[in-house]
This record gives structure tokens, C-alpha cells and sequence, in this order.
């Protein structure tokens, strides 16, 4: 297994949200990718965005001229 | 075979729609169930479809539109999850049985139910609606356009009625969506439940449901949702809040290149072709001695379909005919729409409808023409 890096991972509350997410940002070349759910955050399964720390003002800029809604915003071990 | 039961279900697809479902059966996975690449292959073609539909019908955001199996489920959505006893729903004697009996379920349940009364042309007054509006009155349920009669409604009317007087507008458009612009916001449309295998040119199996942002509507179904699975209760947002399962995604893909179709051949075109061709049969038929044709034609706004009897033959056995002796399908009987059958008074005898798709050419108008002509003579 890789190591682990510290990450900002966001989750959404529909795998819709998590689409238009991944859509958003492959438009407006934000940086990231779709992952599952780490159980840290969660066990309840679901899509979330997971990218570097420091894209997490680009992140959220980007998401509130987009109006993409996150469930939370989390930094954790993935 | 010409096919003439465009209203039933559009049998002639574009290529790319059949292209589009064959590649999602090569490739996807079950969307919204995992982050491998087959299951985001699906989870993306499920989200444009979404998108697409979000834009042609002029909603607030991709989200507010659910998939479903059909109208049908649809609206049973909407009538269950919207009504409780106690209220009041008004409708019209021109809706199929896909509102009429999710209402007299609901009406059991001791749901108060008006049905607006419609004219022998099929149409109906929108000063009776706003009459039959009480305290209690909760919704109005209505068609788009008669799969009878072809009669199309305008739903900005309606919607100005209920947006007046503080109620619920849940509209069906079977008969209209993909080929009559809607927008739901200018329209004040509160839930749109639409099927994707008829004026949308998509695989059967698959349609949708709109739902106005903030306004909350009781599932019919809880199960898998790929989201919050420790949670013992369904999740309430949209749009997994109505799509319980693994939702026919290769259907949904087959629907999103037929919205892309629909787009680029032009709605516009592909409505006036279809009623360049009800004309057409219209100014063919209407003069042959016999024949009866039912509906509205003081305007040519409307969908596009013929509906007609000869004499006192029963519908079944011209439809028959035109099948066996001149390869034409058609479809008679009750069409699944009883109280439009009464208003017309074709209870007894049915009647045999022609419905167009922008696929049909004159060459096949004009041959269902001449059939008419030579069974009317018999």
C-alpha cells in the first residue's frame, strides 16, 4: 500500500452532487479527483472529492460560483 | 409496416440513441455504487442525461430532476407523496388512467376529488378549474396534451390559475415532452412527470420526474442509494430521494443522446414536421363520407394525432384491417383514457388513432389516406 498524505476531502450528500462536482471542476480545471468515501469520514459509503490542501481556496471558490453544496469539508489521511 | 402509434411509443429511434445504449451496455457499471471506472462511467452518463433534461426543461438545477421507470411512476409519485386526506385535487376528463386511478386510490384514502368537465371536442374551461378551487384544494393534476384527441393544453394557463390561488401544479407530459417547450419555472410547474420513450425518442424504460426546488415529496420507494448506507432511513435529498435501486442506466444513456438529438435536429423542426403531417391526414380524411374525426382542430397547435371512427364500425376491427389489408399500425380501444372516451361518447365503439412522428413521410400519409377512403366505402 502507498503512504498516506494528508488531503482535502469533500463530501456530498447525493453521488449527483459528487457528478456535478467532478463536471465543474474538470471545466473550470480545478484540480482533484473522485474517491470513495474514506470510512474515517464516513462508513455510509458515497463519492467524494479528494484533493491537495492547498487547492482548498481554488476548491471553494470554485464550488460557490458553481453552487455545488458540500456535505463537509474534511482534511484526513488518504 | 407504417407506423402510425407515434403516441404510444415513438418505434422509429435515432441511430445514436441506439448507439448510445449499446456502448453503455459494453461499459458501465452500477452508478453511485462505488469510485472504480465503470461505475463512474455511469454515475457521468446519468449526470449529463440529468443536465440535459435540466436544460430542456428549465429547471433550477440538474438535481431537481429524478429518474424513473416511466409517467406512469411518475405521477404516482407525485399524487402519493403530495396528497394526504383531508385535501382536495382538481383534474380533467381528459387524463389517462396513470392520474385518473393514482386519484381514486387516493380518493379511498379520503383525498376530495373535482374532475373538470370537458366539451364534446375534448377541451375544457379554465373558468370551471378556477370555480371548483376550495379551501381545502391542495393541487391541480393535469395533462399537457390528450393522448386521445392530440388536444394540447396550455400549461402557462393553468399554472397562472394555481400559482394564484397557492396550490400545486403537477403536470403530466407524456404526449408533449421532447416535442413542446416547456419551462417549468415560466410555467409555474410545481412536478412535471414525463416518460422518455415517446416525443423524447428515448428506450422505454426510463422517464422522469421534476420537482421544484424546496418543495418535499413522500418516496413510493426506500432501498440502495450508494449514499449513507448505516442510516436507517432513505436519504431525503434530491434526486436519490426518488430513485431507491440501481436506476436503468443504459436506458438513461440512450435518453441523453436522444435529448442531444432532439437539440440539434431542432424541436421546433421536428414539432412542425409532425403536424405538417396531422394536417396532411386531416385535410385528407375529414370530408370521406363515415368518418368522424373527435378533438380540437380550430387550431394546429396541437399534438400530433388523428383520431377518427368509420360509421358504426367497431375500432378494433378498422384497425385490424388497416393492419392485415394496407400494413398500418394504429391503435384503437380506449387508449387508457375512460372519462375522455364518455366526454367524446366512444365509450361503446372505441376509436382508432393515428399519431405521427417526424419519421413518417407524406408518401405513407397519403396511403393511410386512401385506406380511409376505400374501408369508409366498403
Amino acid at each position: 500500500m502507498r503512504k498516506k498524505e494528508l488531503k482535502l476531502v469533500i463530501t456530498f450528500h447525493t453521488t449527483a452532487d459528487a457528478m456535478a462536482m467532478e463536471k465543474a471542476c474538470k471545466e473550470n480545471q480545478t484540480p482533484g479527483r473522485i474517491i470513495p468515501v474514506p470510512r474515517a469520514i464516513s462508513a455510509g459509503c458515497g463519492l467524494s472529492w479528494c484533493a491537495d490542501l492547498s487547492d482548498r481556496e481554488e476548491i471553494s471558490e470554485m464550488m460557490k460560483r458553481a453552487g455545488i453544496e458540500e456535505e463537509e469539508m474534511h482534511e484526513c489521511m488518504v | 409496416m407504417i407506423y402510425m402509434d407515434n403516441a404510444a411509443t415513438t418505434m422509429h429511434k435515432p441511430q445514436a440513441v441506439i448507439d448510445a445504449v449499446i456502448a453503455a451496455m459494453g461499459s458501465m457499471g452500477n452508478a453511485g455504487r462505488g469510485a472504480n471506472e465503470a461505475s463512474l462511467s455511469a454515475s457521468r452518463v446519468i449526470y449529463n442525461t440529468r443536465d440535459k433534461l435540466c436544460r430542456l426543461f428549465g429547471a433550477e438545477s440538474p438535481k431537481q430532476i429524478a429518474f424513473t421507470n416511466n409517467s406512469t411512476e411518475s405521477l404516482n409519485i407525485a399524487i402519493k407523496g403530495l396528497l394526504k386526506p383531508g385535501d382536495h385535487v382538481i383534474t380533467t376528463m381528459l387524463e389517462h388512467n396513470s392520474v385518473l386511478r393514482p386519484l381514486y386510490e387516493m380518493e379511498k384514502k379520503g383525498v376530495k376529488l373535482t374532475i373538470i368537465k370537458s366539451d364534446e371536442k375534448g377541451t375544457f374551461d379554465l373558468k370551471d378549474m378556477d370555480e371548483a378551487v376550495i379551501p381545502e384544494t391542495k393541487m391541480i393534476v393535469c395533462t399537457n396534451g390528450s393522448n386521445l384527441t392530440g388536444n394540447y393544453i396550455d400549461i402557462s394557463k393553468v399554472g397562472e390559475l394555481a400559482l394564484r390561488k397557492g396550490l400545486l401544479f403537477v403536470v403530466d407530459a407524456s404526449q408533449t415532452a421532447g416535442v413542446f417547450p416547456i419551462d417549468v419555472q415560466k410555467m409555474h410547474v410545481d412536478v412535471l412527470c414525463f416518460t422518455g420513450h415517446k416525443g423524447l425518442l428515448g428506450p422505454q424504460g426510463v422517464g422522469g420526474i421534476y420537482v421544484r426546488e424546496g418543495l418535499s415529496v413522500r418516496p413510493l420507494k426506500s432501498g440502495g442509494s450508494g449514499v449513507q448506507t448505516y442510516s436507517r432511513t432513505h436519504p431525503a435529498e434530491m434526486p436519490t430521494a426518488l430513485e431507491a435501486g440501481t436506476l436503468n442506466g443504459h436506458g438513461i444513456a440512450g435518453l441523453g443522446a436522444a435529448v442531444d438529438y432532439i437539440q440539434e435536429a431542432g424541436q421546433d423542426k421536428i414539432r412542425e414536421k409532425e403536424q405538417s403531417l396531422m394536417r396532411r391526414f386531416y385535410e385528407g380524411v375529414r370530408d370521406i363520407p363515415g368518418v368522424k374525426i373527435y378533438g380540437d382542430f380550430r387550431t394546429w397547435e396541437r399534438c400530433a394525432i388523428v383520431t377518427l371512427n368509420i360509421g358504426d364500425y367497431d375500432s378494433s376491427e378498422v384497425s385490424d384491417e388497416l393492419l392485415t389489408e394496407y400494413g398500418i399500425s394504429t391503435r384503437p380501444g380506449g387508449h387508457c383514457a375512460p372519462l375522455m372516451h364518455e366526454a367524446l361518447g366512444t365509450v361503446e365503439q372505441g376509436a382508432v388513432r393515428f399519431s405521427f412522428s417526424h419519421y413518417n413521410t407524406e408518401e405513407e400519409v397519403d396511403k393511410a389516406i386512401l385506406a380511409i377512403r376505400e374501408l369508409a366505402s366498403d
